[in-house]
């Protein structure tokens, strides 16, 4: 974040992302509606408008999400914003796009499943953020902001890391994020290089060989080697993990939770500190790539670990591959449907400390 | 004396690639005359294709364009995205009828009747060639498919979906017609009728819509002129030739 700090407002999450795509250069939004996301869209159709962008309200995911696909390929910052019935429906273009390396920005704000569920917060789209969700062997990098402020910040870096990697990014959010109102202090980034994508964007073939961007390829090998490109840019995804540690210097437990349930962890552990329990907090805040080293070396140093996450256990295998041969870590669930309370993870911090 | 008139040529906008298509299918007639069109309209170096899921997915082998791949039946919406970001380059879809008339067919729909400025080409060949001559929502009925042995049958199947018709009823649709290239004639109406629904987009007027009816020989297991003679005598009379929108008459009226 610069140093000028600029005028502090009163916003929900949802509008922070909307307002976070807008100064990162927004050119293209699509979209269709479901609770609890729907200020993103109400937001831009008339803001992204007046900037001179392009608002179409889609006629379904399916369509909103390839939309997303043209406007990608052409080269422009564009974006998508959803809830977890209308990610499983973009996830059929989210696969393309991973496929033909375009530089997406996809929302997802989560809620309750399986099927139609409900419209409070949920993490249980956790798998089908991080493992891929569509078919083939894929990553998206997912950010999973915890704050309004940080809703924001991560949008904007979204943008930046889809053009820096050719590859679509998820913000993972849930219906508490996109509900909430903080104050957010809405800096005004860096314009995008006019010239970004420019080695690869679809223009019009003038004065240069055509291009073709395509996830289809049959010749023999060629997959092959498409798939081992993708691998290595996955792997080169490492130097953007971010995580915050949160008193885990002297800590015996290391609470591991991300998003709002992360932040709701925090106001636990805050308060089992103030009774003297050695806990502490790890809230990755990049899901993928998942901050495995960070937690690795805190159970080479002796943690234990207790997961804690709103759905029936997801996030735990990755803490688990992360710290495996080393420790385990404990798990415990916020059943989406519920709303969860800090009061309601201090048992099993206990439990777990205890244990 | 005489002298060599160089009268029929390589299309500038076309690449060397072989074609893939079987012999006697239309796609290459129809990729004849897009070809054509985009050097006389000098568009090929301001194109964005967008490529659909089907025989024709290999599109952008064979023209010097710009060229992404939507997903199956999504070419609508893709194009839909292309041209938003890009409102300058010229955008059209390429699409069969299985992509186009079941899988796609919310996405054709919506595109046209948001008037989206682009220009879709949609080979209706009555099966899905790609996948080995399946049913379409467009298989006539009594017509032998590998997954309706018997004959398409209205009970179970409902009818040929006539998307020409459906789509000129649309507000956003500036040009809708359908052809057939299974003789010179022909071609030459097709030739036309592409030209106008490209001309619906250059000049901001609408979405542009050309059926072209096509032969797919392997999969109605003929020889191509007996594809070509079903073409006259089957589909025709059921799926008539002609202009069902031109808002550019309209206008003229
Ligand atoms: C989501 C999805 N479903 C099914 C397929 C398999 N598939 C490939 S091409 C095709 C049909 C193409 O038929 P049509 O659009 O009529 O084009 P043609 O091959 O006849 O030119 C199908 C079903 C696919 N690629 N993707
Ligand atoms: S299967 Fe049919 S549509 Fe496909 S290339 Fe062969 S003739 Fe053409």
């Amino acid at each position: 974040m610069p140093d000028s700090s600029p005028a502090r407002i009163f916003i929900k999450g949802n509008e922070a992302i909307a307002l976070g795509a807008l100064n990162a250069g927004l050119k293209c939004y699509f979209g269709y509606p479901i609770t609890p996301q729907n200020e993103i869209p109400e937001y831009l159709s008339k803001e992204l408008v007046d900037r001179g962008g392009q608002f179409v309200q889609a006629e379904s995911e399916l369509a909103a999400a390839s939309m997303l696909l043209g406007a990608t390929a052409a080269g422009v910052r564009a974006m998508t914003s959803s809830s977890s019935p209308g990610i499983s429906l973009k996830q059929e273009a989210i696969s393309y796009m991973a496929g033909s390396e375009l530089p997406a920005v996809i929302v997802n704000m989560a809620r309750g499943g399986p099927g139609l569920g409900d419209i409070g917060p949920s993490q249980g789209d956790y798998f089908q953020a991080v493992k891929g969700g569509g078919h083939g062997d894929y990553k998206l990098l997912v950010l999973a902001p915890g704050t309004c402020q940080e809703a924001y910040d991560l949008t904007i870096k979204a943008f930046d890391l889809a053009f820096k990697y050719r590859n679509p990014v998820m913000i993972l959010g849930d219906a508490i994020l996109g509900q909430m109102k903080e104050s957010v202090s809405p800096w005004e980034p860096a314009q995008p290089d006019p010239d970004e994508g420019a080695s690869w964007r679809l223009t019009g073939a003038k004065g240069r060989k055509h291009r073709i961007l395509r996830s289809l390829l049959l010749e023999e090998g060629v997959l092959a080697a498409h798939n081992r490109h993708l691998q290595q840019k996955y792997k080169e995804m490492a130097q953007e993990i971010l995580i915050e540690l949160f008193e885990v210097d002297d800590a015996d437990l290391v609470v591991v939770g991300y998003g709002s349930i992360g932040r709701i962890a925090k106001s636990a552990v805050r308060k089992l500190r103030k009774e003297g329990l050695k806990v502490g907090l790890a809230r990755p805040v990049t899901l993928f790539p998942f901050p495995a080293q960070a937690l690795r070396d805190l159970a080479v140093q002796g943690k234990r670990f207790l997961t804690i996450e709103q759905n029936l256990g997801q996030m735990v295998e990755d803490v688990r591959l992360s710290i495996r041969g080393v420790a385990d870590s404990d798990q415990f669930s916020v059943y989406p449907g519920d709303l969860p309370s800090p009061e309601e993870f201090e048992d099993p911090i206990r439990n777990s400390l205890g244990g | 004396m005489y002298q060599e008139e160089l009268v029929f040529g390589h299309p500038a906008s076309m690449t060397d690639h072989y074609m893939h298509y079987c012999p006697g299918c239309h796609h290459g007639v129809a990729h004849r005359i897009l070809a054509e069109l985009l050097d006389e309209m000098g568009l090929a170096d301001q194109a964005i294709a967008v490529s659909s899921i089907g025989c024709s997915v290999f599109l952008y082998d064979y023209y010097k364009v710009d060229c992404v791949e939507a997903p199956h039946g999504r070419a609508p919406a893709a194009a839909t995205g292309v041209k938003r970001a890009r409102p300058d380059n010229f955008v059209f879809t390429y699409q069969g009828d299985g992509d186009l008339a079941s899988i796609g067919m919310a996405e054709i729909m919506h595109c046209a009747n948001r008037g989206e400025r682009v220009s879709t080409v949609f080979v209706n060949n009555t099966v899905y060639g790609m996948t080995g001559g399946q049913m379409a929502p467009t298989t006539m009925l009594g017509q032998k498919t590998t997954t309706c042995p018997g004959g398409r049958c209205q009970e179970r199947e409902g009818s040929p979906i006539r998307m020409t018709e459906l789509l000129s009823q649309l507000g956003g649709v500036a040009y809708a017609a359908r052809v057939a290239v299974n003789n010179v004639k022909n071609v030459k109406k097709a030739k036309e009728a592409m030209r106008k629904a490209f001309q619906a987009q250059l000049e901001d007027r609408g979405f542009g819509f050309v059926e072209i009816l096509a032969a797919c020989p392997t999969n109605w297991k003929m020889t191509p002129i007996e594809a070509n003679e079903r073409i006259a005598s089957e589909l025709i009379p059921y799926f008539p030739l002609g202009v069902f929108k031109d808002v550019s008459q309209e206008e003229a009226c």
